[in-house]
């Protein structure tokens, strides 16, 4: 029995997924494809948000596919980290900014 | 950061027929991956054959001042392989005879045979076109008798090719040697102070970029534009073009390859990115590289593999454009490394 969710070999099989839908499938395969292309943002820029955001929805094989992709673009580790501190502030940020409410709630109930 | 090279170290792995096995055991043994070979039998292009010669590259060396992680030359201060005057004056008889447009020297670093510059002044004459040294710019500054290189260089009309792994110090040095980047970055300075590398300059200076660790390389143009903003807005640095190449797992690099256990990940990375289109255009098909001691083989990775040509002319003393025109080239799972995306060659893409 396989004894992990997560395999990396998983990764390579991406494409698959239109297997079972073809349509639906290359419709993602193409808007992704698009998303990525060198528009008003270049793709080194774009290749480092995808690397954020993969951190923040925690996803293992977006987090080794950007990974990879930033290396390959050139982009320096200080660069990744900067990126992830950017991610790690927002949802820090996300988490305390809430408290907001915690303390209009408590103000309310308790002031 | 090595300061021997494998050879000198002892290594297995410094034995050509050791790299051999290992690229045709485990993961291409088991069948996990195809064979270089039944990769291009899919598009029926093997046997994959030479077409008309047009660049000599001549190896006169692997003596290296530097002993970089990554070298498929496993070059170093350590190795004594030196091209001598004789093998030289043999070499310019073949690109008399030849008819090839692009002369190409590389090492190790090419200046530190002592009859280089005697070389390179002979082979000037000839009338090449395209006549290149490949340098890897801490040689102009690693001792005084080398820092007129660049004048040197820009009297023969030398088109200076040098590597540079990054536009960041880390990145460089991690690879490369401590120090590195900085003299690298003088150098850079230098031959662009004669001209070398300015918008509009015939003195040509172009940029080799190689991965510093076990991924690809990325888009060439891309690269090539972030590598010119970064080297002008930091140092003010000019050059023509960078050329994106990708690591063979070969020598060193495949050494670095097994002992970071990245080898079959890289493998698996090569042969996904394989490339049809860019077979037709593999180096091998229009270059011959010439070792230290004579011997004519399709590349510099199959001369380091110790791989010779398929063909009877097997040496500068018996070289045979005719014969040699039209041979299978010789060829192993290291071949993915040139097929790869947009292709890989000693001039970048080939596609
Ligand atoms: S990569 Fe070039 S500079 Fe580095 S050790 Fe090898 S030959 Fe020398
Ligand atoms: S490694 Fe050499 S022989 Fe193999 S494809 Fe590349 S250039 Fe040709």
């Amino acid at each position: 029995m396989q004894k992990t969710y997560y395999d990396p070999a998983d990764l390579k099989k991406f494409g698959k997924i239109s297997e079972w839908n073809e349509e639906l499938g290359s419709k993602f395969f193409d808007y992704y494809n698009s998303v990525f292309k060198e528009g008003a943002l270049s793709e080194r820029e774009k290749s480092l948000i995808a690397l954020a955001v993969s951190h923040t929805i925690q996803c293992p094989y977006c987090i080794d596919a950007y990974t990879g992709d930033s290396l390959k673009r050139g982009i320096t580790k200080e660069e990744m980290m900067e990126a992830l501190h950017v991610a790690s502030a927002i949802r820090g940020g996300a988490t305390l900014v809430h408290g907001v409410q915690m303390m209009n709630k408590v103000n309310k109930l308790d002031g | 950061m090595a300061t021997k090279s494998l050879q000198k170290l002892g290594s297995d792995l410094a034995q050509s027929n050791k790299q051999l096995k290992i690229l045709s055991n485990g993961i291409f043994k088991n069948g996990e991956l195809p064979t270089f070979k039944d990769k291009i039998s899919e598009t029926n292009q093997f046997p994959l054959k030479a077409k008309k010669l047009e660049i000599l590259q001549i190896n006169v060396g692997y003596m290296c001042n530097q002993v970089c992680d990554h070298c498929h030359v496993d070059a170093g201060p350590d190795r004594k392989e030196i091209m001598t005057r004789d093998t030289m004056k043999q070499c310019l008889e073949v690109i008399k005879k030849s008819g090839a447009h692009t002369l190409d020297l590389t090492g190790g670093a090419p200046e530190m045979n002592p009859d280089f510059r005697w070389f390179v002044e002979e082979a000037a004459k000839v009338g090449i076109k395209d006549f290149i040294v490949r340098s890897n710019l801490t040689i102009i500054r690693a001792n005084k008798k080398y820092y007129d290189l660049p004048e040197f260089f820009k009297k023969h009309n030398v088109h200076v090719v040098s590597s540079m792994p990054h536009w960041t110090k880390g990145k460089t040095d991690k690879q490369r040697g401590d120090g590195v980047f900085d003299k690298s970055i003088k150098a850079l300075q230098e031959l662009n102070a004669i001209g070398y590398g300015m918008p509009g300059s015939n003195l040509k200076l172009d940029l080799v970029y190689n991965p510093s660790g076990a991924f690809l390389p990325g888009d060439q143009a891309a690269m090539q534009k972030d590598f010119k903003k970064a080297l002008m807005d930091d140092f003010g640095i000019e050059f023509h073009n960078l050329f994106a190449i990708t690591n063979l797992p070969i020598a060193r690099f495949l050494d670095y390859l097994i002992a970071s256990e990245n080898y079959e990940d890289y493998m698996y990375s090569l042969v996904e990115a394989y490339n049809p289109a860019a077979v037709s255009n593999v180096m091998c098909t229009n270059t011959l590289s010439i070792s230290w001691d004579g011997y004519l083989f399709d590349c510099d990775f199959n001369q380091m593999l110790e791989l010779p040509v398929n063909s009877k002319s097997r040496h500068i003393s018996d070289f045979n454009e005719e014969l040699l025109e039209g041979r299978d080239i010789v060829i192993s799972q290291h071949c993915y490394g040139c097929t790869a995306g947009a292709g890989s060659s000693c001039q970048g893409n080939v596609t």
